[in-house]
């Protein structure tokens, strides 16, 4: 069960409430799913799951990163293992300077101390591709940064920590067409055999720009359906509601 | 000893003592033990005086109504040593003087790393006498004096005799009158006109015997149009018994003249460090303070800025840390008696357990100060629900034409900003570390590398087991 992300039967509450209803859903290295959903049907709270935000608890099933149970491990110790969050609320981090933080979060990534010409190379390549401004490194994490920024930083963040596994939460959102395409771009770029990403999203638009492997479908905190990239065009077209109706049916 | 302060005396990194015996030491606070240091030093009579009538002033004046709680102090004044003089001959000249006892301990501190790189002059204070001293030639050619207080008040009477406690008065305030009669150690410095010292002037000094209380008295004297830095970091090991660190610093701007004064202590938890920072800035001139505390049982320190020729400007930043069974009492304060005067304060405070860190400053603007500008910002940082914070900002503006601004923030350790971290690698404990350097960054990007590091390092060790 190397080389892949697998959610088995996940349950899982906040707040005395039960979110997700028995997730399963298999990401293999080397491929791009896509997974859409309506509002409230626990497409973030999955996401945040699988990094380990402690605010969820998990009732019942298990993940498991390249064949091992992640689903005790703390947030970090999942990130080490090189998977990785895109947020789709970026949080502001005062004082800290996108540069020092990135050497900082690379350093736990490699499990060492960055070459400093390694980890040059790595921010100048990140910033070229999202064609932003070296004068971001030393700002400071997300203070102040437009939405787009925010969300512009977190493939920034990608592309230098080079995980894995990266789940991009509604990356999309609030996203103009040319920073949509940046962002497409900077994904796009990490594509290949040692990368797999989960993109969450609301909208068929971004996935004309990252094309998905096999698109999920989840509604009331479980995935109904898995299908292929048309599977996307179909609920852009048709809505969730004929979906809703299937699932009600079987 | 209670788990929790067990727990800060393990963290507590350079609580290490030497065995080194002292050959005097004095005991309580009497005219005796104020008269027998005197003698120790060889004073002229005029000193003596100076002490004893200090002494008659500090029985006089009443405890601070306000502020900390001193209660426990009070009851134990005469418990402390007044005066501790270790077994050294006077000033050592070059590294090889110095004992080897002494050696060790700042081998552990990392003097002689600090000697070797360029630094201008290391004085390094230890106990209550300068063991070491040593001025690089460079400065001696530019006529710089940088020197113990003792030496200064020696060698250079009448320019000592002009400035000293001028400005801080024995009358000024209960500790001032403690220091003026019992003061022992610290630096006198003074920069000649139109002279620029390049590289910072660092003095080390730790306090090393059981309840003894450490007087340091540092005077600087910066001439028309002269620029330095002065440098005090401090280091203590941690003892039982409660000490008392109650210093005096005056430091004098002249014309067109550019200081800056930074100090980062770290006290053993169970200090009372009690401090009367005051500089005065003539026409054109320039003072910052630079303040870190962290550590003590209790810390009382406002670094003042007398604004008394027009234009002058000064900087107040300073950075607060207080722990369980702490109360860090700081702030600043900006007197503008001249027109188009300047300040700034930045305070930024962190209390993690049950720590207290409070802002206390004034910022006056006396009616002859036209055009006068100040700046108060002051930012609290909450790392547990039961830390405590409070501000007692204070205004006396006696002209129209001055512009006031004043920001006052608190915030709590956010889990959104952990969690965020966290899923970039970083643990817990890194996490809400960088979270506090991130706060304390306003301040720490005006400090020398070397002690922005060694400071980010402190933070660290203080943040460790914080969360979660």
């Amino acid at each position: 069960m190397a080389n892949r992300l697998e959610i088995q039967d996940l349950w899982v509450s906040h707040e005395g409430k039960t979110i997700l209803k028995g997730v399963n859903l298999v990401l293999p290295l080397g491929e791009v799913h896509a997974l859409m959903g309506p509002n409230g049907a626990g497409k973030s709270t999955l996401g945040k799951v699988i990094a380990g935000d402690p605010n969820y608890q998990v009732e019942k099933g298990r993940i498991l990163l390249d064949g091992e149970d992640i689903t005790e491990l703390t947030p970090d110790e999942r990130a080490r293992k090189g998977l990785f969050l895109a947020f789709q609320y970026p949080v502001e981090v005062p004082g800290v300077q996108v540069a020092n933080f990135l050497r900082l979060a690379l350093k736990e990534r490699l499990g060492q101390e960055p070459p400093i010409a390694e980890f040059y190379a790595r921010l100048k390549e990140a910033i070229e591709l999202l064609d932003w401004d070296e004068s971001v490194l030393s700002r400071y994490l997300n203070e102040g940064f437009s939405g787009g920024e925010k969300k512009k930083n977190e493939i920034l963040q990608l592309l230098v920590l080079r995980p894995r596994y990266a789940i991009l939460d509604e990356t999309d959102s609030g996203l103009d067409i040319d920073a949509l395409k940046v962002v497409a771009r900077g994904v796009n770029s990490m594509r290949g055999p040692e990368f797999a990403a989960l993109v969450i999203t609301h909208y068929q638009r971004l996935l004309n720009y990252i094309v998905p492997d096999v698109v999920h479908v989840m509604m009331d905190g479980r995935v109904v359906k898995t299908g292929g990239p048309e599977l996307a065009l179909e609920l852009e077209k048709r809505g969730y509601d004929w979906l809703k109706a299937e699932v009600a049916g079987a | 000893m209670p788990e929790d302060l067990k727990h800060i005396a393990d963290d507590y990194r350079w609580g290490f003592r030497d065995e080194i015996e002292p050959e005097i030491a004095l005991k309580g606070l009497t005219p005796e033990t104020v008269k027998k240091i005197s003698e120790a030093k060889g004073e002229p009579a005029w000193m003596t005086e100076f002490r004893l009538k200090a002494l008659e002033t500090f029985f006089k004046l009443p405890w601070p109504k306000w502020g900390p709680d001193l209660s426990e102090l009070e009851k134990k004044l005469d418990e402390f040593y007044y005066y501790v003089k270790p077994p050294a001959k006077g000033p050592a000249e070059s590294w090889d003087e110095v004992p080897e006892e002494i050696k060790k301990t700042y081998e552990r501190l990392g003097i002689p790393e600090a000697e070797q790189k360029v630094l201008a002059g290391v004085g390094a204070q230890y106990d209550s006498e300068v063991v070491y001293h040593k001025v690089k030639e460079e400065l001696e050619r530019q006529g710089v004096i940088f020197v113990s207080i003792e030496e200064g008040l020696k060698e250079y009477e009448e320019l000592f005799k002009k400035y000293f406690a001028k400005l801080v008065p024995p009358t000024d305030n209960k500790f001032a009158a403690l220091n003026s009669a019992v003061w022992s150690g610290g630096s006198f410095v003074y920069v000649p006109p139109g002279v620029e010292v390049e590289v910072p002037l660092q003095a080390y000094f730790r306090v090393n015997t059981a309840g003894f209380g450490q007087f340091e008295r540092t005077l600087i004297i910066v001439d028309e149009g002269a620029k330095v830095h002065y440098i005090e970091g401090c280091t203590a090991p941690l003892y039982t018994t409660e000490a008392l660190h109650t210093g005096v610093i005056e430091i004098y701007v002249h014309k067109n003249a550019h200081s800056r004064y930074t100090t980062i202590q770290n006290w053993p938890t169970n200090m009372y460090n009690l401090v009367t920072q005051r500089a005065v800035v003539e026409e054109g001139g320039y003072h910052m303070w630079l303040d870190g505390n962290l550590g003590s049982k209790v810390t009382m320190k406002y670094p003042s800025t007398i604004l008394k020729g027009r234009g002058a400007r000064s900087e107040v930043l300073s950075i607060a840390f207080a722990k369980t069974g702490q109360h860090l009492d700081t702030g600043a304060k900006l007197i503008h008696q001249a027109e188009d005067t300047s300040g700034r304060i930045v305070s930024k405070s962190i209390s993690k357990g049950e720590g207290r860190a409070s802002y206390r400053g004034l910022v006056k603007v006396s009616p002859r100060a036209d055009r006068a500008k100040a700046n108060v910002e002051c930012d609290a940082l909450l790392i547990d629900p039961e830390s405590k914070t409070d501000t007692y900002p204070y205004m006396e503006i006696e002209n129209e034409t001055a512009q006031i601004g004043h920001e006052a923030t608190v915030s709590r350790l956010a889990d959104d900003q952990i969690f965020y971290l966290e899923t970039r690698g970083l643990s817990e404990d890194e996490a809400a570390a960088l979270i506090v350097r991130g706060f304390l960054e306003p301040v720490t990007k005006e400090l020398p590398l070397e002690f922005a590091v060694e400071l980010n390092r402190l933070i660290e060790l203080e943040m460790e087991g914080s969360v979660g």
